[in-house]
């Protein structure tokens, strides 16, 4: 284990005078592994659950395939579920996982070389059986053909644990083996500690209405766990402290649950009815169903017939007066390109959510990556700019919903909010905000009611001095009619027009408003402790957690470094140049080919170092660590002894 | 102001900022007008088609009929795609949107949808709602969304400059099609039955009696309508609806459809409708079939089959062609239901933001 001293703590007595001691450590991080109708990622999740409310800090990242059962015991089949806990503050999921769970010789194969040398296997032994292992080319059994021997290996027979423990459960065969992961649950919740109470109440939720199937689950979780207790397979056991977090009351939330939260908090905030406008795809469908839970606050979801659809039905929402909302992916923003120009020209506000996965084309639909950064920006005909956001960790994607929204209803434009599958699937503890504390977006919201012309005409096009935003007229509002679309508008009537300066005007105009955004969003956030760093690294989306880790250990290491993280792609804060100018060197951590960077250089001129990766998987904060440690003694030429790119966060 | 009349103060408007607006406007500019003339609907804009051209026509009912159904022009939104019959709603003194090509009755659904109090209407061409924006078309009529869709069909692109498109016959030589055009047509009212519309119509743009008729049913009409409206392209395919305009032709190849009364046409009423040995209908000499044969048109019937038989009683080159409502029949509107989830979802849930915010399992950690 990675711990750092642990701790023996005096030894506990179990039931048949088992005497067993407790380890306790500062941090962990556990990987699940199974096939994907193992169910790791429930397994995952209840186990966070049980973390969150022990009250350590976690992040979690589930990695699954595309296929919704692919076939069992291949590699392809594999779905694994990570998770980092600690006893203090921690940004990231971990860079190796200290302890393997696999369910089967697949689940070994494509995970075991991640684990560290000395890292705690657990093996499922019934599912190593020749035909398994067959299936993933293991021509011997690696239980018995000691190349674990670098590994503490403990094999235990879970399954057919399982199956004794619901000898009685009235359940036959193939249904008491599909709580083997119950089973394993229980068993990894005694190893740390870890309250029950929790799933229990979630599995007689859950399995309501078959009583059966929630009392096998329940019977196997309690199994397990009394099994860790009883055996003499583990000695020890772990404990890792709650961290200290701000007084407060907290849950788990992921990115798509805290999105969808801030999406409804908008409405709430605004006073507007809601309206998503949406097409499933992996992996923003959940943002979907989760508004779709929420009818009682007035918020209407259509399944649309296709992604345009979806954006265009939110923007006949917004013309009514709706806060109109459209989800997707990166391809599903391909498709609305043309209507998000048309937001754009008719000046319409408009809450465009991207949950960014691996591309080109359908691409990697289950993994993570932040390369839509340059379609959102440009991905349009013609001069179309539009304001981009994007948050930095789970829990944040709540306060950039409410941001995107704030933007969009202020100026009446519409925004992209760039999530990613890594944020959007991955979950942290989140500190629950009082409604009454969230920003109070009433203000964006002053419909048109009486004519702003001269001759007592309305005026669509005649702007706000200070935002550039065009009076919201809705439909319903006597004397007001007027018609708006995609062609070119004369300034202030917002009547057709082909005159070549009214067009260079309107296209300046457009430009000269989302570049006034600006205005009101503040300073660029930079963190530089003592404010003498040469190097700084700046990111944007999920690559925070990783950035921090990494900039810490560098840190740590007794190295300086700054680190800056944009909210706001565009525009970006009005002193951003002026900051990336005061240091010698910038380095820029992406999980695509360099689109930030290509925008800072051309923005700024500034040198920025781009380092990128597109694995589908998040930055390990080591390996930034290391780039970060190189780009900083090269600067300085001073060689420092400590390596930064080992230890905890 | 007692505090008591405000237990819930969540800093929260007052009242919708929706209806507030709506209750404004009519605080400084009096009730709705809803007694209109014809004149009343128009705007200051130029009207910009080709002289001659058949949407200066439909143009100009619309305007005459629309006082008689008594809707405000705040509460009317018209939105429409992108080609010449497109730019119709710059010419009606109403809300509008001229949006992008194909994607008009989309948009009108989210509009629809979150607006049920408004009358919206879709203007769109045989381009841009049976080519580019097919799906949404059909999409809106299956759900039967509470909008009116008036389909200029002119049988070519007009705004492009006269390329063949998906009502065009086979063969039609045009710039792009030089050696004829090889795809099959649409027929709109086939496909608009076969997408489960509730209400669908046919008229000629120059039939201003018969066009204000459909246009008032289908106004009327709760649900999704669709009206093909033959529109003469003078520029780029003049001439394409002579065969059913000339007074004699007329007579002979359009059935006039009106419900309850037997489908009799032609000089004298020499023709009829019987239904064929396949459940579908055929045309016959009235002479020489039983009066009691000849099919009673039933406009309201739930099952489509008669109303799609009757749509494919016309050929491409347009003999035999049903002109009027095919199909009217009640079906509850996607609006509606929607509205109706939200009041269940309301009566049973309660919309407290801080709930859900904090959801199931939460834990406190104390200072
Ligand atoms: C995305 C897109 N593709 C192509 C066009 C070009 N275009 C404009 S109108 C049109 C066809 C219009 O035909 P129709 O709907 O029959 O309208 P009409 O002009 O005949 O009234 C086309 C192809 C466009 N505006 N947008
Ligand atoms: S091109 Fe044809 S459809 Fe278009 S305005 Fe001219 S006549 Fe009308
Ligand atoms: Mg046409």
């Amino acid at each position: 284990m990675t711990a750092t001293d642990p701790a023996v703590s005096a030894g506990s007595s179990a039931p048949g005078g088992l005497v067993k001691s407790v380890v306790e450590l500062d941090r962990v991080v556990i990987r699940l592994a199974g096939d994907s109708g193992d169910g790791m990622q429930l397994t995952g999740n209840r186990f966070t659950s049980e973390t969150a409310s022990f009250g350590n800090d976690l992040s979690t990242l589930p990695n699954f395939p595309a296929e919704i059962r692919a076939p069992t015991g291949t590699l392809p089949g594999v779905s694994s579920f990570q998770l980092h806990f600690a006893d203090h503050d921690i940004m990231t999921p971990g860079d190796a996982p200290d302890v393997l769970v696999a369910m089967n010789p697949a689940a070994l194969k494509a995970n075991l070389a991640d684990l560290p040398g000395g890292g705690l296997l657990i093996l499922d032994a019934d599912e190593f059986t020749a035909r398994n292992l067959a299936k993933v080319g293991y021509a011997t059994n690696p239980i018995e053909d000691g190349s674990l021997e670098g590994w503490q290996t403990v094999s235990v027979p879970l399954t057919s644990m399982t199956l004794e423990a619901l000898a009685d459960s009235g359940l036959g065969k193939k249904e008491a083996e599909r709580s083997k992961n119950m089973f394993t649950l229980g068993l990894l919740s005694w190893m740390y500690h870890r309250p029950t109470e929790g799933t229990v109440r979630f599995l007689e939720r859950q399995f309501r209405r078959k009583p059966d199937i929630a009392a096998a689950n329940i019977a196997a979780f309690r199994a397990g766990y009394n099994y860790g207790e009883t055996t003499e397979a583990f000695a020890v056991s772990y404990e890792i402290k709650p961290a200290p977090m701000a007084p407060g009351k907290y849950r788990n939330i992921s990115g798509n649950q805290a999105l969808s939260l801030g999406l409804v908090a908008a409405g709430q905030r605004s006073g507007l009815p809601i309206f998503l406008g949406a097409y499933p795809i992996t992996p923003a469908s959940d943002i979907l169903h989760e508004l779709s839970k929420h009818k009682s606050f007035g918020i209407r979801t259509f399944q649309a017939e296709d992604e345009i659809a979806g954006i265009a039905s939110a923007i006949g929402a917004s013309f009514g007066g709706a806060l109109g909302i459209t989800t997707t992916s990166g391809p599903g923003i391909s498709l609305k390109s043309e209507a998000l120009a048309l937001a754009i020209m008719t000046e319409l506000p408009l809450v465009v959510i991207d949950v960014q996965r691996g591309g080109p084309s359908t691409g990697l639909p289950t993994k993570t990556e932040q390369s839509d950064l340059l379609q959102a920006m440009f991905g349009r005909n013609g001069e179309a700019p539009l304001p981009v956001v994007a948050p930095r960790s789970p829990g944040d994607c709540f306060d950039a919903a409410i941001e995107a929204t704030r933007i969009a209803l202020t100026y009446r434009t519409p925004v992209i909010l760039l999530s990613d599958g890594y944020l959007a699937n991955g979950s942290e503890p989140w500190a629950v905000p009082n409604s009454a504390d969230l920003p109070d977006l009433t203000g964006a919201v002053d419909f048109a009611t009486e004519p702003n012309g001269e001759d007592g005409e309305f005026l669509p096009y005649l702007r706000d001095p200070e935002t550039l935003a065009r009076p919201w007229a809705i439909p319903g509002t006597a004397g007001m009619q007027h018609r708006i679309g995609g062609l070119e508008k004369a300034d202030k009537t917002g009547n057709i027009s082909y005159d070549p300066e009214n067009h260079d005007f309107m296209t300046r105009t457009r430009q000269a408003k989302i570049d006034g955004i600006a205005a009101s969003i503040g300073p660029t956030d930079v963190d530089d402790p003592d404010g003498d760093a040469t190097v700084a690294v700046i990111g944007w989306g999920s690559t925070y957690g990783p950035i921090g880790a990494g900039v810490r250990r560098v840190r740590r290491s007794g190295r300086k470094v700054a680190q800056i993280h944009l909210r706001h792609l565009n525009p970006f804060p009005a002193d951003l140049g002026e900051v990336l100018g005061r240091y010698e060197r910038v380095v820029c951590p992406e999980m695509n080919l360099g689109q930030l960077a290509l925008l800072l250089r051309a923005k700024y001129l500034v040198d920025v170092q781009s380092h990128t990766q597109v694995r589908g998987l998040p930055f390990r904060a080591a390996e930034l660590a290391a780039v970060i440690q190189d780009v900083i003694d090269s600067t300085s030429g001073a060689e420092l002894a400590a390596d930064p790119t080992g230890g905890g966060e | 102001m007692s505090t008591t009349e405000h237990v819930h103060d969540l800093g929260m408007p007052a009242a919708n900022p929706i209806d507030a607006a709506i209750a404004a406007s009519v605080a400084t500019q009096g009730d709705k007008q809803t007694e209109l003339k014809a004149k009343d609907f128009k705007t200051d804009q130029e009207v910009r088609w080709c002289p001659g051209c058949g949407d200066y026509v439909i143009l100009n009912a619309v305007q005459s009929f629309l006082p008689s159904l008594g809707i405000a022009r705040e509460d009317m939104v018209i939105v429409s795609g992108i080609g010449c019959s497109s730019r119709f709603p710059y010419y009606m003194n109403t809300y509008g949107m001229h949006s992008i090509h194909g994607r008009a009755p989309a948009i009108a659904t989210g509009l629809a949808v979150s607006r049920p109090d408004l009358s919206v209407w879709v203007v769109t061409g045989d381009g841009d709602s049976l080519s580019i924006g097919g799906n949404h078309l059909i999409h809106a009529l299956r759900r039967n969304v509470n909008i009116t869709i008036l389909l200029f069909n002119n049988r070519i692109y007009g705004l492009t400059k006269g390329q063949y498109s998906p009502t065009s016959e086979v063969g039609k030589v045009t710039k792009s099609t030089p050696m004829g055009s090889l795809d099959h047509p649409f027929n709109p009212v086939s496909l608009a039955i076969g997408a489960e519309a509730t209400f669908v119509g046919r008229a000629m743009d120059s039939d201003r009696k018969g066009l204000t008729d459909v246009l008032r049913q289908a106004a009327e009409h709760e649900g999704t309508a669709l009206v093909e409206i033959y529109q003469n392209c003078n520029i780029f395919n003049d001439g394409a609806f002579d065969l059913l305009k000339d007074p004699t032709t007329g007579t002979q190849w359009s059935i006039p459809l009106v419900h309850g009364e037997p489908l009799v046409f032609g000089p004298d009423g020499a023709a009829c409708v019987v239904r064929d040995d396949f459940g579908g209908l055929r045309i016959a000499e009235t002479n020489q079939v039983d009066a009691a044969d000849i099919v009673v048109h039933d406009a309201h019937r739930q099952d489509s089959s008669y109303a799609y038989a009757l749509s494919r009683l016309s050929s491409q080159d347009l003999r035999y062609t049903p002109m009027g409502v095919f199909r009217s029949v009640q079906k509850p509107t996607y609006d509606r239901m929607m509205s109706e989830q939200l009041d269940v979802a309301a009566a049973e849930g309660s919309a407290d933001l801080d709930s859900i915010l904090a959801g199931n399992d939460t834990w406190t950690v104390s200072a």
